[in-house]
């Protein structure tokens, strides 16, 4: 039987949330899908535009291709297979241990995040490479090659698995291990029954996300990987360094598959993962333990030097006159490397753009997420589409964002042409890259709020987007701060969707590293991330600060939530 | 014509029905309950009276004015949640004052209406709070005062107790009425609290799977209960079936029962006893309506026994019969006892055929 459909008188007010939608969906639309349609499309063209297989034909042809491929994903495999259990047992001494300082060591274990990739691959050269210090440690092997690209990229993965881990493991079900207890269970079995299987999730969720990160990767090959070949590389080779777009896009595709299998796999066993903890669950808190507690306190000790070692080894480059034979402090390096050579403008670019991308970036993703969660009455499927666009930047490798943007807005009949190269263009790919993180910070603070709060408004003849501004918007400020945060750490560091879209005038700062290293400029290209990596503790820190006074000095209430 | 019409509204999810053709009058000042277990409807048709939810069919007429198709703004009520939805970043005076006007001229009225409403529900001073600093039942009270300061002509409550403890539930349930009744404001509560619904309400609306079984007042819905599902719904109870074998007598098993209501025309006739009807009667008393019954189980619950007893009905199913403690005297009942009962004979309501 079909129903007649309800005829709904609705004000201007009233259909608003829905037209903010729409919009929101045109915007992710244009600047997300069709780009991502157009390396398809492009990928089945020939030269002349018409409808062909022949690049695909070609490129299982071309010499070096298969190695690769496979090359990436070996990598990526033994990557996954390292940073997972390190990060792991990382978070778990983190969470389930009575160390002492414990946020240092969340603060050192996530200190990656705060510079771009390159720097860890800086880093190992100087430590490892041909004048490395170190360099008897790998035994002959050279680092500049695979040895080189796994340590590097273990090492800029990390916090990203540790971020996934420490939340994985921070919530236990206290009462479980009571029992485990109360049954007489070993140490090890308690383990194995009850913690493993409740951070099983976020297990697979973080191996996912460190493959994914490693096969995407192009910026740590690109500088330590030597004549290793990986598919990040070969786009990077085919579109800058040959203009053959056609070719870059089918590569891009094949980077695209794995990345897109992978957070497939992730969102399908998010969804299986529900009431793993009851409204009944009694936190579970550790108690000291000497012989479990001294094991994990060194081991962390031991993982946090080693970064320490890493963040520091780049600074250190990029202070000193030349390494290993002339260790003179100097500043030369940021004044003739940087400044006097014109580069130190890139660092200003990626300023404003940081700057930028949180600023637009922050309001559209939690209005967006807003209107999804918390107005009524609009076609459903546009509801449906819009999250599915939010979710789908994460399985998107900037790499292959930046190829689609490239392919669709260069495209001469394009109207947008204007954009490509442009300040905005790089703003826009950067909100769209790191959307998906955001957008579910955002979503999970607007569903932690009564479902009620916009019936009640409503009752009372108060506008929604009152309630927006005077409720929603100071109940979620921490997770509004925190995206906006988020949005300028890592258009601050971001390589891979910038670098196909700057201009001479809009290199950003992490961009310019590459090009420096190319060159062969270690000390200059150091400064740069010693630069970038400043400039992101700096804000994480006035982020802190703004936190901690804005909700002292303005949200009172917050001292008496249970 | 009645405050509050509605008429034949329907709503489904899918395959789901949650309304089927809902025809209800609400009077002007009148306090009705929707009762009904969970998932019957009760909370869909609250919602679609407030435009929460918008009905497949069916129209709403308020005050004379159709609101079937309005949004909530445009409606006339206030209401107040399970969960109370209060605002939890502003003080409780910013959470009453939410729904009046804030100009600046209206700004002293605004802040004596909320010294009213706060005076109003009992918690006079408490301005400056926030609802964290708040108890459950103080948070309700709020709830209550913000809902109300628009002095909306309708206060619609959804299961607005159900978050609360036994003590203040049954405390703040009394204060609710009193206040229902002195500002004669019409009201629907929604509620699956049976007890709550008796205590409260006017007139009680039983539903079940999105239609209405029953409307009447407490005692008419319990003593009369209009089919099994309300019968079963409201309080415990037997059932009882038997032959008619006379306009007033109807026999089950050995016994032979006299009945003040007639029995409808037809074979057997069913009736249902409540546990509190059964009378405890002296061994040797030989009056109508009484029986052996044999203890099976007896349940001391404070204030009153359950006590499970065969007897020789037709379909042999124990009897439960309530006897309160100060009519039992002391008297101890033991599992084995042989007892003599009764059931007066207007306590014997024959139940319409089920469906």
């Amino acid at each position: 039987m079909i129903l007649r459909r309800p005829l709904v008188f609705r004000s201007g007010a009233e259909r608003l949330p829905g037209v903010l939608l729409l919009g929101a969906a045109v915007a992710l639309a244009l600047f997300l899908v069709l780009p991502l349609l157009a390396l398809l499309v492009g990928s089945v063209r020939d030269d002349d535009g018409a409808f062909s297989l022949l690049r695909f034909v070609e490129f299982a042809a071309t010499p070096g291709m298969a190695t690769a491929a496979w090359n990436t994903l070996w990598v990526a495999a033994l990557v996954t297979v390292i940073t997972v259990p390190l990060a792991f047992l990382y978070a778990y001494a983190i969470q389930r241990a009575c160390l002492p300082l414990r946020g240092l060591w969340r603060l050192i274990g996530l200190s990656a995040l705060l510079g771009p990739s390159l720097v860890g691959a800086i880093a190992f050269i100087q430590w490892f490479g041909t004048q490395g210090v170190l360099k008897a440690w790998l035994g002959g092997a050279s680092v500049y090659g695979p040895v080189g690209i796994v340590m590097a990229t273990v090492y800029a993965a990390f916090p990203h698995a540790l971020m996934i881990l420490v939340v994985a493991l921070a919530t236990a079900d206290g009462r479980l291990y009571e029992a485990a207890d109360a049954l007489g269970a070993s140490r090890w079995r308690r383990f194995r029954t009850v913690t493993l299987p409740a951070a099983k999730y976020g297990l697979i969720s973080a191996a996912l996300v460190v493959f994914a990160y490693s096969v995407s990767e192009f910026g740590i090959p690109k500088v330590i990987g030597g004549n290793f070949p990986v598919l990040a590389v070969e786009v990077y080779v085919q579109v800058v360094g040959q203009h053959n777009f056609g070719r870059g896009a089918i590569v891009a595709l094949l980077l695209l598959l794995p990345v897109l299998f992978a957070f497939a796999i992730d969102t399908w066993v998010q969804r299986r993962q529900q009431a793993s903890l009851t409204a009944r669950a009694v936190p579970y808190q550790p108690r000291p333990d000497r012989r479990r507690d001294l094991p994990l306190l060194l081991y962390c000790l031991l993982l946090a030097t080693a970064m320490f070692c890493v963040l520091g080894m780049a600074m250190y480059t990029s202070l000193v006159r030349f390494w290993p034979y002339n260790l003179e402090l100097t500043f030369d390096h940021y004044i003739y490397g940087l400044a006097e050579a014109g580069v130190l403008a890139a660092w200003q670019n990626s300023l404003k753009i940081a700057a930028l991308t949180a600023l637009f970036g922050t309001p559209l993703v939690f209005l967006t997420a807003w209107l999804l969660e918390r107005t009524p009455a609009r076609p459903a499927a546009l509801g449906t589409a819009v999250r599915a666009m939010a979710a789908l930047p994460m399985g998107v490798p900037g790499l292959v964002l930046g190829i689609g943007y490239i392919l669709f807005f260069n495209s001469p009949d394009n109207p947008l042409n204007g954009l490509y190269h442009t300040l905005t263009i790089m703003v826009v790919a950067t909100v769209v890259h790191f959307y998906t993180p955001c957008h579910l910070t955002a979503v999970t603070a607007l569903k932690s709020l009564d479902r009620e709060f916009e019936a009640v408004s409503a009752s009372l003849k108060v506008s929604r987007f009152v309630t927006l501004w005077r409720v929603t918007l100071p109940v979620c400020l921490p997770a509004v701060l925190e995206i906006a945060r988020y949005l300028f750490i890592n258009a601050m560091t971001t390589v891979s969707a910038l670098v196909f879209l700057y201009s001479s005038e809009t290199l950003p700062a992490a961009v310019a590293i590459l090009n420096l290293d190319e060159a062969g400029e270690l000390g200059p290209a150091a400064a740069m991330a010693t630069l970038i990596v400043l400039t992101s503790a700096l804000i994480s820190l006035v982020y802190s600060l703004l936190t901690h006074l804005l909700l002292r000095r303005h949200q009172a209430w917050r001292h008496f939530q249970r | 014509m009645a405050h509050l019409d509605i008429r034949q509204l329907s709503k489904r999810y899918g395959q789901f029905v949650a309304l089927d053709h809902i025809e209800l009058a609400v009077d002007e000042g009148e306090f009705l309950v929707l009762l009904g277990p969970s998932g019957c409807g009760k909370t869909t048709l609250l919602r679609a009276i407030a435009g929460l939810e918008m009905q497949d069919e069916g129209e709403i007429v308020h005050a004379g004015r159709d609101i079937s198709r309005l949004p909530p703004g445009q409606r006339d009520y206030g209401i107040v949640f399970q969960s109370y939805a209060l605002f939890p970043n502003l003080s409780v005076a910013d959470n009453v004052a939410y729904g009046l006007n804030s100009s600046r001229n209206e700004r002293r009225l605004a802040k004596q209406r909320v010294e009213e409403m706060l005076e109003l529900v009992g918690l006079p001073g408490t301005q400056a709070k926030y609802p964290a600093q708040l108890s459950g039942g103080q948070q309700q009270r709020i709830a209550l005062a913000r809902a109300l300061a628009t002095a909306p002509d309708l206060l619609l409550l959804d299961e607005p107790l159900s978050a609360l403890d036994a003590i203040e539930r049954v405390r703040l349930r009394g204060e609710i009425r009193a206040l229902q009744t002195r500002l004669g404001v019409t009201t629907i509560m929604v509620t699956h609290d049976q007890e709550e619904a008796l205590a409260m309400a006017d007139r009680i609306v039983v539903m079940q799977q999105g239609r209405i079984q029953q409307i009447g007042e407490p005692r008419d819905i319990y003593r009369q209960p209009g089919n099994d599902f309300v019968a079963d719904f409201i309080g415990r109870g037997n059932l009882l079936t038997a032959e008619r074998v006379g306009p007033h007598h109807a026999r089950s098993g050995d016994l032979l029962l006299r009945t003040a209501a007639e029995l409808p025309a037809g074979a057997t006739a069913r009736f249902y006893v409540r546990p509190e009807d059964i009378r405890l009667h002296d061994t040797l008393d030989q009056g109508e309506n009484t029986f052996y019954g044999h203890v099976l189980k007896c349940e001391f619950l404070g204030p009153y026994s359950l006590v499970t007893l065969r007897a020789h009905t037709a379909d042999g199913r124990p009897l439960v019969a309530q006897f309160s403690s100060n009519y039992l005297c002391g008297r101890e009942i033991r599992p084995g006892a042989m007892l003599r009962l009764g059931i007066p004979a207007e306590h014997l309501q024959p139940l319409p055929e089920a469906a």
